[in-house]
């Protein structure tokens, strides 16, 4: 551990980080521009210049190693001065230098409020420029429908290019030109293809890259802040909900080490415009085969009619991929009232059964795991789409290693940004995996951790329960199954799946899962669905069935159902998800629902006084003590409970029919996978632009 | 220096000829396996030659495409070194050396006779022999002024002796690359006037004849016959 003296204070810093890492530790403030803990160092902005005793000139703090320094001549250890004449000259200079070119129209820039370098030059900087000339200008650049540009406000830090080539990988953004006609921009200005662009933007040290949609629309402190999760997939991503009024303005993330470091996907972020269209604020009801508008009352009027006596095997309940576990636990008793054991949170069909055990649905590895793995087996699955910030993870933990990992993919072949061994299509290569047969266990002998990522894919086939038992044999086969590492994993897309597991929403004794119940429907012998958000099954399948619709977006569910009822969205409730780790984690409201529409769980109490079968709570808190009571693990907020590793090795032991086949790809239109994105005009352009082949020809597709 | 731009016009598509896709696929077999990137100099510059002193778009990514590199990445690289040409040059390219012990010998002069002569700098003139541009030092400051003329140096320029050489390159007549002024390469201007005294060599066998230090050799190479250099791969 070197020592050193910073500002006179003698300090221990671990080995192997750079002054400006050491300066932050011990508490000491260093300006910077291009500096980013996440990205490679550049050095290239001269910001954080500071004097070392002994050397000639101020030195870039953040390119170098505190282990290059040297003692003084008369033994001092090596010393460090931030606030010294000479440092704050250099800084003062450097901002100087920067701003001769920068365009200085705060008044006008969507930046403003949470600029680097206006704070900057507030802290350092002179009062008053000194250049008399022509400033230089940049053209602006179209980057897609996401970024705005200002070119003549970069101040080439390259914060941005690193970004995309070294955590979303993709060559995507470059720097053109050198010198003073510097210029950032993507090949010939095409918009931007990966999915994790929207970054840039929190990245952007200036008010060169902006938010397109947001343009214009709010200044930061305006906003009312809330902390949530993102919904968009099942890492349950950190997010600031930025509200004002009754209006979401922005989503942008907040940091998070175990899942999305300091990142979020473009959906997670953009899809807010989303939840202001396509509302459904108010009860409407199917009458002579249209849809009408209709009071509380008469909404569950109308369904207390069609319930009175039914027969509980002719009811059915489905919950979508969005709902909290809140709602699903208010529904699962909802239907055990009513003496239903049809329910189903699997509206993919996937085969998960949480009766062999929380491991053997669950991504025990963790994300952070994903660090320490050497080897990666995908199975049915495209990360990059399903699971924008897990591929990230695995991208940089690829590029980071010193020899070429392996890593393959039995499946539909799709660009991860890393390179991968395309193994085969389906359950027949995962077999020979499993026994040992295939080439590449045999290049898996040195590896201490691989991973095993089993894909909805995979498991939403008929078979999907025997592919689920090959893959854990394969995890056993390929030792990913030790005391010390459960290299086991399950990823899924949809945020509510794992609370729905968790909470047993599948079928009961008798009961029939999704794909029975659109049967049964189909042919009739199902009179009462209940949706709760359900929008991806064929809706054509339901038959005549009286379909009761849940939800807050006016999307497939609703145009199929005869009576809806409006909830909340994720930013308008406080609910629990479990992210595809098992990690627990509440959202917040950050505004109201939409004019009649109410929190989920709200409506479903609310239902089942008028059925006469009233759910045994009357607050959330309520809710939750009992929630908490039968689902114990759905009370350690961001914690996730140690997952017992024994039944992947059972389900290994399972014996396994699989048929043939191939695994295809899970979300195949990633900008409108759910209801919420398929509302919000920012996907539909992103969607129109990947459509575009013209944007093909580019090859940095993605 | 100033912003450069792909051109507006570009042509369909680019491929090496047989005999340079030969030449680059042993270029690229130089670097290790996973490294093949590194050859994308030398690959772009042999596509300029072929094209004849520029690089389309097409170029690029057939370069990136060959090297497995990110469109982006060649662009980078095309933006970034001027010798990369990105829009067509005249069939004799004239580059002006403008840095200041070339300023100081007369550039601007030759630079006017440029303008006079050719047309507006970085433009094709009407019938396509030439076009010209100003560059940074060419290493020849010895023989100032001078400029680079495709693939050969002509120094010592005068306004008059440089207007007279564009004359014979659009007439198809033999110009002579080099000094211009009759001087040998870049010796002093009337001839050697240093360790000229025979004594000094008088023991030493080693050596050519006292005064003729390696006039031949450097004679024949430097002043390679015009027709001669027509034949070079472009
Ligand atoms: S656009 Fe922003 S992030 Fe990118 S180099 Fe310029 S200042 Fe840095
Ligand atoms: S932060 Fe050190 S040079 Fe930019
Ligand atoms: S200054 Fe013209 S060649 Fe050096």
């Amino acid at each position: 551990m070197p020592k050193l003296i910073i500002n006179d204070v003698e300090h221990d810093v671990p080995d192997g980080i750079t002054l400006i890492q050491a300066c932050d530790l011990v508490g000491v403030e260093i300006a910077r521009f291009c500096f980013h803990e996440r990205l490679s160092i550049a050095g290239n902005c001269r910001m954080c210049l500071v004097e070392i005793a002994g050397m000639p000139k101020p030195v870039a703090s953040c390119a170098m190693s505190v282990n290059d320094l040297r003692p003084g001549r008369d033994g001092t250890l090596p010393t460090i001065m931030t606030e010294s004449p000479t440092a704050k000259k250099a800084r003062e200079g450097t901002l100087e230098f920067l701003l001769i070119n920068h365009p200085l129209d705060c008044p006008i820039c969507d930046q403003g409020g949470e600029c680097d370098l206006q704070d900057q030059t507030m802290a350092y900087g002179y009062d008053a420029g000194r250049f008399q000339d022509n400033k230089r200008a940049v053209e602006d650049k179209y980057l897609g429908p996401l970024i705005k540009t200002c070119m003549t406000r970069c101040i080439h830090c390259t914060r941005c290019v690193r970004f995309m080539t070294e955590v979303a990988g993709v060559d995507e953004l470059g720097a053109i030109g050198r010198g003073e006609d510097t210029e950032i921009t993507t090949y010939l200005e095409h918009g931007m293809r990966s999915n994790l662009s929207g970054n840039v933007v929190d990245l952007c040290p200036v008010g060169a890259l902006t938010s397109k949609p947001y343009a214009y629309i709010a200044r930061p402190w305006e906003l009312d802040k809330t902390p949530s999760i993102d919904v968009m997939d099942a890492l349950g991503s950190a997010i600031r909900v930025d509200a004002r009024g009754r209006e979401v303005l922005r989503i942008l993330p907040r940091i998070n080490d175990a899942i999305n470091e300091e990142w979020i996907s473009d959906k997670a972020r953009h899809v807010c415009d989303g939840l202001r269209t396509q509302r459904l604020d108010q009860p409407y009801v199917r009458r002579n085969g249209k849809l009408e508008p209709a009071s509380w009352d008469e909404a569950f009027g109308v369904i207390a009619e069609k319930l009175k006596g039914l027969d509980g095997a002719r009811f059915a309940a489905i919950a979508g991929d969005l709902p909290a576990a809140e709602e699903m636990f208010a529904l699962k008793q909802l239907a055990e009232q009513i003496g239903s054991p049809n329910i189903d949170c699997r509206q993919d069909g996937a085969k998960l059964d949480p009766g062999l055990g929380r491991a053997t649905y669950l991504f025990n590895t963790t994300i952070a795991g994903i660090d320490n793995a050497d080897a990666f087996l995908l199975i049915g699955t495209d990360p990059r789409v399903e699971a924008p910030l897990l591929n990230a993870r695995i991208h940089t933990r690829w590029r980071k290693a010193e020899q070429r990992l392996p890593i393959g993919l039995i499946g539909t072949e799709a660009d991860l940004t890393y390179g991968y061994d395309y193994l085969g299509a389906g359950p027949e290569t995962l077999a020979e995996i499993a026994d040992g047969s295939h080439a590449f266990v045999k290049t898996l002998k040195d590896v201490k951790h691989p991973m095993v990522i089993v894909g909805q894919a995979a498991l939403a086939r008929p078979d999907g329960a025997a592919v689920l038992a090959l893959a854990a044999k394969a995890a056993k086969t390929i030792g990913a199954l030790n005391s010390d590492w459960n290299g086991f994993n399950v990823l899924h897309d949809a945020a509510a799946r794992v609370a729905g597991l968790d909470l047993g929403f599948v079928p009961g004794k008798k009961g029939l899962d999704v794909e029975a119940i659109l049967d049964a429907a189909g042919k009739g012998d199902m009179d009462v669905i209940y949706l709760l958000g359900t929008d991806e099954i064929d809706m054509d399948r339901l038959g005549d069935a009286f379909v009761i619709y849940q939800g807050s977006h006016g999307d497939r569910g609703a145009h199929r159902a005869d009576v809806i009822l409006p909830g909340a969205a994720y930013t308008e409730k406080d609910g629990t998800y479990v992210n595809t780790e098992g990690r627990a984690q509440m959202t917040a409201r950050a505004i109201f629902p939409p004019g009649d529409a109410r929190e989920d769980w709200t409506i479903l109490r609310a239902l089942s006084a008028v059925l006469g079968k009233t759910l045994p709570f009357d607050s959330l808190q309520d809710l939750r003590a009992r929630m908490y009571e039968a689902h114990p693990n759905l009370a350690l907020l961001d914690f996730i409970e140690p997952s017992d590793a024994a039944t992947i090795t059972k389900l290994a032991s399972k014996p396994a029919k699989t048929g043939m086949g191939h695994f295809d790809l899970r979300i195949e239109d990633y900008y409108f996978s759910n209801p919420v994105a398929r509302a919000s005009s920012i996907m539909v352009s992103l969607r129109a632009m990947h459509a575009d082949g013209s944007e093909k020809a580019t090859g940095t597709d993605g | 220096m100033s912003i450069r731009r792909l051109a507006a016009e570009q042509p369909e598509g680019f491929a090496f000829t047989s005999a340079n896709l030969e030449w680059a696929e042993a270029q690229i077999k130089k670097y290790p396996e996973g490294r093949q990137a590194s050859a994308v100099l030398s690959l772009l510059w042999r596509a300029q030659e072929q094209i004849g002193g520029w690089l389309p778009e097409p170029a690029l990514r057939y370069v990136a495409d060959m090297l497995d590199m990110a469109y982006i990445r060649v662009y980078e690289l095309v933006t970034f070194y001027t010798m990369f040409n990105l829009a067509p040059v005249g069939r004799y390219y004239v580059q002006v050396c403008g840095t200041t012990p070339c300023m100081l010998r007369g550039a601007e002069d030759i630079k006017d006779t440029c303008r006079k002569f050719i047309g507006e700098k970085d433009r094709v003139n009407d019938d396509g022999m030439f076009s010209w541009t100003e560059v940074e030092c060419l290493g020849a400051c010895v023989n100032a002024p001078m400029a680079q003329i495709n693939n050969y140096y002509y120094e010592d320029l005068t306004p008059e002796k440089f207007e007279s050489l564009l004359k014979r390159l659009r007439a198809g007549k033999d110009v002579e690359p080099g000094p211009q002024d009759g001087r040998q390469t870049s010796a002093p201007a009337g001839g050697p006037n240093t360790l000229t005294d025979p004594e000094l060599y008088a023991n030493d066998p080693s050596g050519p004849e006292p005064g003729s230090a390696g006039t031949t050799v450097i004679a024949t190479e430097a002043k390679r016959p015009a027709s001669k250099r027509e034949k070079r791969p472009r």
